[in-house]
């Protein structure tokens, strides 16, 4: 089975990264460019997963969780949120704010897709 | 430069425009930060740059790149976050970053080399603020980001050297009990067990007795648990990393199960969950051993962990697709990145079709073929089509003028900072649009004439103190389009030209003759003369040798020109005016003395036949013209060229009437007009050199050749002659 994720990141270097992981590994993958625009996207989409960047302009990363987490139809997504911070608060922080996960940027594609499936399937 | 086929080099590539983009934001950020009219999006939005180059820059490696992002990036979030206050000084620091993190862009780009001294001054100001304001943040400063479980955990160093070459034991024991916030944020402990088995032989034993009655079940409640022994030759940071995610949301204990126990062996006793932690000191093992890309948010030494090396992407990249499952990605806005080449390419090849057109017209035209026939029809829509083609590619190469502005505030920083004057740049018009060659090459003009502003247009402080100025200087550079050109001018508000001294120091350098009486303009003037240099004490900065000569050759070399406005005591304005592209241009086709020439429309105000009322006799050479009551020296352009001695009479002759950047006109006689069309551009510079009065020459539509003029350099070096020389007859009155 095919797992469909969506991916936010304004960075589009980041996004490059992600497409070429995630495709690479079979993955059929969605991009956006923040989270206003991951939320457009989600009108038409039933992802198996959402990673996504937390600086983001417009809606961050944890906005974005938050409205997700609101909308009945994606309340149970599992999220992972891309990260470069330092680890101390992170997992509080990402949990605090809703996310299943979290990968440290730069992140190994091998662990990304692992870390998917570990939440995805 | 980038193998087609490797999708890493082309990131990388691309990486690097990003970086540019993001540079470009940053610094228009702590613009206004310096304004003091930044918000906290304004900050975010710096923040965010630096972050997204840290990240960027941590997939490829680049560590010095993300050591000096990371540090500057802890700084600004204190000041996101409200901790710091930046004043002036720092805001200058911040600069300072900017261009140092743009320095190490391009250093990483080109592999060139960095000021290291210029970089390790500024991060250890930027450990100042951050040590004082935080100690904390000393602390993650070089901590690096470890990939899985909790590393935040304050250990005394064991980690690095974890016993990753310890025999792995045979197998674990686990026990599982998700809480119900496991579920809550988006985990499924199905997956976990699955991603668990991956690593070897699991049993897995249900622990359903918690389970209670439909009737009471809480369908969000934690209900379930598991025991499993997993047989496996992975390590227990493998283990562990499986549950990363959940750890800290369930009861988890894992013990190694080294001594292989016998079947039938009791498992271990269901722990106590509330009490069981997992966080021991292996959560830290599995930073160390984990492989993958420990983010270096530091000077981290593990080499042999470099963050993600091409390689590692191979197989993820190979990895078969499934079929047309990889959809195409979402994202918005898409953009395409192409060669300049093939850019250039197509320009030339739009030139070729721009002249073809003119032959094709003109072979219609002499077929004699009625107005509305099908095929004068079609060529006249063949025409707008060969000129909105013309425009839209002319459109791909064009680009604001931001970038080159925004390095040009780097210059005036550099520059007030080694005079020791106060300067502030302040720039209009960023978003206007011009040739990328154009821009290229302005890049070193404007630096001069920015560089020239600080030295010499400004004056001291203590100078400007005792007139009335504010301490600080004004530079102003800005850009606008006006008629079919893109002007650039870069303004001061400091003394303005000195012309005596201009004057004394022209004549004392044999620039000029002793006796001689210039107009203020013409004094002006005088600066772009070859070997003027008017500092007294030439700085530094300024440099010996480069004078505005150079500058103004360097503009004519991109079609344009250059001139000066100067008020005493107020200020100086250079302002440069450009084609806006360098490849086409609307012309009049001229006939002069049996000539054929091209004159750019852009120059010309307007067209005029002469009646002799017109005409007045001004010394004795020389004519002006009076147009609705002003005069305006008459100059014949056959005369000019060199193609004949001046007329008997102009009257009924055809006059362009020709406007100077400073307001001022002449009219130029010509024989006649043939026509108005878009002529492509041939270059004679680089086989002739800079002929007086020549910008270019171009194909016609019959394949003849005609001079494209430089109607202001013809105008500005006019002789003047409109009279015989024989006679000094014609005084029409």
């Amino acid at each position: 089975m095919t797992l469909t994720v969506l991916a936010v990141d304004d960075s589009r270097t980041m996004r490059d990264m992600l497409r070429l992981a995630l495709t690479g590994a079979g993955f059929e993958t969605h991009l956006a460019e923040d989270g206003e625009h991951g939320l457009e996207v989600l009108e038409g989409l039933s992802p198996d997963a959402i990673i996504t960047d937390i600086n983001m302009p417009k809606l961050d990363g944890f906005g974005f969780i938050e409205a997700v987490r609101k909308q009945e139809r994606h309340n149970g997504v599992p999220i992972l949120v891309l990260t470069t911070e330092s680890a101390t608060e992170l997992k509080q922080r990402a949990r605090d704010g809703g996310a299943t996960g979290w990968i440290v940027k730069p992140f190994d594609p091998a662990k990304l897709v692992r870390a998917l499936h570990m939440v995805a399937g | 430069m980038s193998e087609p086929n490797d999708p890493m080099a082309e990131i990388r590539a691309s990486f690097f425009i990003e970086c540019e983009e993001l540079l470009e934001a940053a610094q228009e950020g702590l613009q206004s930060m310096e304004d003091g009219s930044a918000d906290s999006d304004t900050i975010n939005s710096v923040f965010r740059a630096v972050h997204s180059i840290k990240g960027g820059a941590g997939a490829f490696g680049l560590d010095d790149l993300v050591k000096f992002a990371h540090s500057f990036e802890t700084v600004l979030d204190e000041v996101r976050s409200g901790n710091y206050h930046p004043d002036q000084e720092a805001i200058l620091l911040f600069f300072t970053c900017g261009d140092l993190l743009s320095d190490l862009v391009r250093s990483a780009r080109d592999e060139t080399p960095v000021d290291q001294d210029a970089i390790d001054r500024t991060l250890a100001s930027l450990q100042a603020i951050a040590g004082e304001e935080e100690d904390e943040i000393a602390d993650s400063e070089f901590q690096p980001m470890g990939l899985s479980l909790d590393l935040g955990l304050p250990d005394e160093g064991g980690a690095d050297e974890a016993p990753a070459g310890a025999p792995a034991p045979a197998g674990f024991r686990i026990a599982f009990k998700p809480e119900e916030q496991l579920y809550a944020l988006g985990n499924e402990p199905l997956y976990v067990l699955r991603a668990l088995s991956q690593l070897g032989e699991m049993e897995a034993e249900l622990q359903a007795a918690d389970v209670p009655d439909l009737d009471d079940l809480n369908p969000k409640g934690a209900h379930l648990s598991w025991q499993i022994r997993l047989a496996t030759e992975a390590s227990l940071s493998e283990v562990e990393e499986v549950f990363e995610f959940v750890e800290g949301l369930c009861g988890l204990e894992i013990s190694e199960d080294v001594a292989q126990a016998p079947d039938g062996t009791a498992p271990p006793p269901m722990p106590d969950f509330s009490a069981l932690n997992a966080d021991d000191d292996a959560a830290d093992d599995s930073a160390a051993e984990d492989g993958p890309a420990p983010f270096s948010g530091g000077d981290r030494e593990d080499e042999d962990d470099t963050p993600l090396p091409a390689e590692r992407n191979v197989p993820v990249k190979a990895a078969p697709k499934t079929g047309g499952a990889a959809s195409a990605p979402a994202a918005a806005k898409a953009t395409v990145r192409v060669d300049l080449e093939r850019i250039d390419r197509l320009v030339n090849l739009v030139g070729e079709l721009v002249i073809n057109q003119a032959m094709l017209s003109q072979s219609v035209t002499e077929a004699g073929l009625p107005p509305n026939s099908p095929v004068v029809n079609g060529l006249e829509e063949f025409m707008q089509l060969t000129r909105d083609i013309q425009d839209s590619v002319m459109m791909i190469r064009a680009q604001p003028v931001k970038s080159l502005f925004q390095r040009m505030s780097r210059i005036v920083r550099e520059a007030s900072a080694t005079i020791g004057k106060t300067v502030r740049l302040k720039t209009d018009g960023d978003a206007t649009e011009v040739d990328k060659t154009v821009i290229e090459r302005l890049a070193d003009p404007l630096t001069h004439m920015i560089r020239n502003a600080v030295d010499h247009g400004l004056e001291k402080t203590d100078d400007r103190l005792a007139a009335g100025k504010p301490a600080e200087g004004l530079v102003t550079l800005s850009a606008g389009h006006r008629s079919g050109r893109v002007v650039i001018e870069v303004s001061d508000d400091g003394g303005g030209i000195n012309r005596d001294r201009v004057l004394k120091v022209a004549i004392q350098k044999g620039l000029i003759p002793e006796d001689s009486t210039l107009t203020d303009s013409e004094i002006d003037n005088l600066l772009f003369l070859p070997g003027f240099s008017t500092a007294s004490e030439v700085s530094s900065l300024s440099g010996r040798g480069v004078g505005m000569d150079v500058v103004k050759s360097s503009i004519q070399g991109l079609g344009g020109r250059i001139s000066i406005s100067s008020e005493r005591g107020k200020g100086t304005t250079f302002s440069i005016s450009l084609p806006l592209t360098l490849a086409v241009l609307d012309g009049m086709v001229v006939h002069v003395a049996g000539e054929t020439l091209v004159v750019p429309l852009n120059a010309i105000v307007e067209t005029l036949t002469l009646s002799s009322g017109d005409i007045r006799k001004l010394g004795p050479e020389t004519n002006v013209v009076q147009i609705r009551g002003e005069f305006v020296p008459l100059l014949d352009l056959g005369t000019e060229l060199g193609y004949r001695e001046p007329l008997e009479d102009y009257c009924g002759g055809i006059i362009l009437l020709i406007a100077h950047e400073d307001g001022s006109r002449a009219a130029l006689v010509v024989d006649s007009i043939h026509d108005q069309r878009q002529v492509v551009i041939k270059g004679l510079q680089d086989s002739y050199g800079h002929v007086p009065g020549v910008a270019a020459a171009t194909i016609l539509g019959d394949g003849q050749i005609a001079l494209i003029l430089d109607p202001i350099d013809i105008t500005a070096n006019a002789s003047g002659r409109t009279c015989p020389k024989k006679s000094h007859i014609m005084e029409v009155v």
